[in-house]
């Protein structure tokens, strides 16, 4: 039995596949993924994502303390208030602990604070770690466990939950741009995702998620699964931690590299020496899309071959891509990789197109 | 729970058979392989007109999850395979048992099906997986 979140009861009163999910009970489709997907696509669809990790940064040096943290910059966020950054958290010698979003708060009485999100699977190494850094800095860090959280996304995913939340919030929702999320009384709204559609992530107390999640299902918003939520996002080619980056891989190798944060030189930052190191030896790999338009599905962990290399690359992730009707990957391969590869499957080496890791964004193929 | 039918037999490996009035066989996967594979989007049918064995791979089922293998319960000569498959193969999802056949065989040796499980068996075996 792992751990539950408040919609848990609600999941399984809905017929969802509860699956293990970094130690959480998830649900992972409803029924079917491909219908979930669709929805998404083409008009909306809510994930509970409240098995995410929400961290609140406050005090005298929280930003500092960011800036020394994470590798992309915060600097760069704090003259909008909710604005977000996403960024990797390195380890010394480069590689990622784990990628995470980053929120710039309004402002309260005792100054400039943030809030970060950061993934399940990874929630106690993450917290080890920034309690660690943090204790040569003026901060206090807090885990939000009081908080559920819930995405809505899809091309009508705004306008839907616009009609099942006070006028207030309604309001808050017009005034939001594409990645900025900020707070009304206790709810946290912001205008993130990870589906390639336009969308909403929503905090709120745990005690009020169950009657918001079914005021939107009568309002016309399926509830999707995880399986859902991974073909969504890999059609929109936007990495998973553990599949396109790990401890072991750097940014640069995993398509981050504008996410590290370079400028101003002075700004010294946990990794940055080894990420220096690698861009002036230069990369050995990077992540790449592979699309195969005859039958078949390529599967994370499958061997890339590259002609005049000798390395061999690795699929991080393959699915069946709904929206495309063929099988796409993301893959980290031979930097000198040309506009197609082989990739074994079942036994036999197989051409697929090299494209860039970016398959469907708002509904239309970008392959 | 899953449907497992009576008069069918089983592999291990989740295929299913049922014997025709012809005499021919017709495998299928079960509606527990359909569940656990989610939703399918390829299936590779042998050709009609080959041979499959017992315990040899006679084709494959791709779900958005994984791949796997089909294996038959007969060794024999391929009479027929189901086209619709091709265009909709979701039907493996929505009908297992009926629409969602996968090939037809005609069997060298109709005794070799004793050696497969019955449904009850099968019901055991699937229960001890869950």
């Amino acid at each position: 039995m792992g751990f539950k979140t408040a919609l848990y009861a609600t999941h399984q009163a809905m017929g969802g596949k509860l699956v293990d999910f970094g130690g959480w009970d998830m649900p992972l489709h409803y029924g079917s993924q491909i219908e979930e997907h669709n929805h998404v696509r083409q008009n909306a669809g809510m994930f509970d994502v409240s098995h995410m990790t929400v961290v609140d940064v406050k005090g005298e040096d929280a930003k500092a303390y960011l800036q020394y943290l994470l590798a992309n910059d915060v600097a760069k966020i704090e003259a909008i208030p909710g604005k977000a950054l996403y960024s990797g958290m390195l380890n010394p010698d480069g590689g990622v602990i784990d990628d995470l979003i980053v929120y710039n708060m309004p402002q309260n009485a005792s100054g400039a604070w943030f809030r970060t999100v950061v993934n399940c699977g990874t929630r106690e190494k993450d917290l080890a770690w920034m309690t660690k850094i943090a204790a040569d800095f003026d901060v206090e860090l807090t885990e939000r466990d009081d908080l559920a959280m819930v995405a809505i996304q899809g091309p009508k995913a705004i306008e839907l939950t616009k009609t099942v939340v006070s006028p207030a919030r309604a309001a808050l929702i017009d005034s939001l741009k594409i990645f900025q999320g900020l707070p009304e009384g206790e709810w946290f709204i912001a205008r993130t995702g990870y589906t390639g559609e336009d969308g909403l992530e929503i905090m709120l107390p745990n005690a009020e998620v169950e009657t918001f999640w079914n005021s939107l299902n009568k309002a016309g918003v399926p509830a999707c699964g995880l399986a859902a939520r991974d073909t969504l996002r890999l059609e929109a080619g936007m990495n998973l931690y553990g599949h396109e980056m790990d401890d072991s891989v750097s940014p640069l190798a995993a398509n981050m590299g504008w996410t590290l944060a370079l400028q101003p030189a002075e700004r010294n930052f946990i990794g940055r020496k080894a990420i220096e190191a690698q861009k002036s030896a230069g990369a050995e790999f990077k992540l790449v899309g592979l699309v195969l338009r005859e039958r078949g599905v390529m599967r994370a962990e499958q061997v890339v071959s590259v002609d005049g290399s000798d390395q061999k690359g690795v699929i991080t992730s393959g699915t069946f891509s709904p929206t495309l009707g063929y099988s796409i990957a993301l893959a980290r391969v031979p930097a000198s990789v040309g506009s197609q590869c082989y990739v074994e499957m079942r036994g036999k080496q197989v051409l697929v197109d090299v494209v860039a890791p970016n398959f469907v964004r708002n509904g239309k193929a970008l392959v | 729970m899953s449907d497992i039918r009576k008069e069918l037999k089983y592999l291990s490996s989740h295929e299913w058979a049922r014997v025709e009035e012809d005499g021919t066989v017709t495998i299928g996967i079960t509606d527990h392989a359909q569940e656990a594979l989610g939703d399918v989007v390829y299936v590779e049918t042998p050709e009609v007109g080959s041979r499959v064995s017992i315990g040899e791979e006679a084709g494959v089922v791709e779900s958005v999850k994984a791949a796997s293998d089909i294996y038959s319960l007969v060794s024999g000569e391929v009479v027929e395979v189901n086209e619709a498959l091709q265009d909709a193969p979701e039907t493996v999802n929505a009908s297992p048992y009926d629409d969602g056949w996968f090939f037809r065989v005609k069997p060298d040796d109709l005794a070799e099906l004793e050696e497969a499980l019955d449904a009850a068996d099968y019901r055991e075996l699937i229960e001890s997986e869950e």
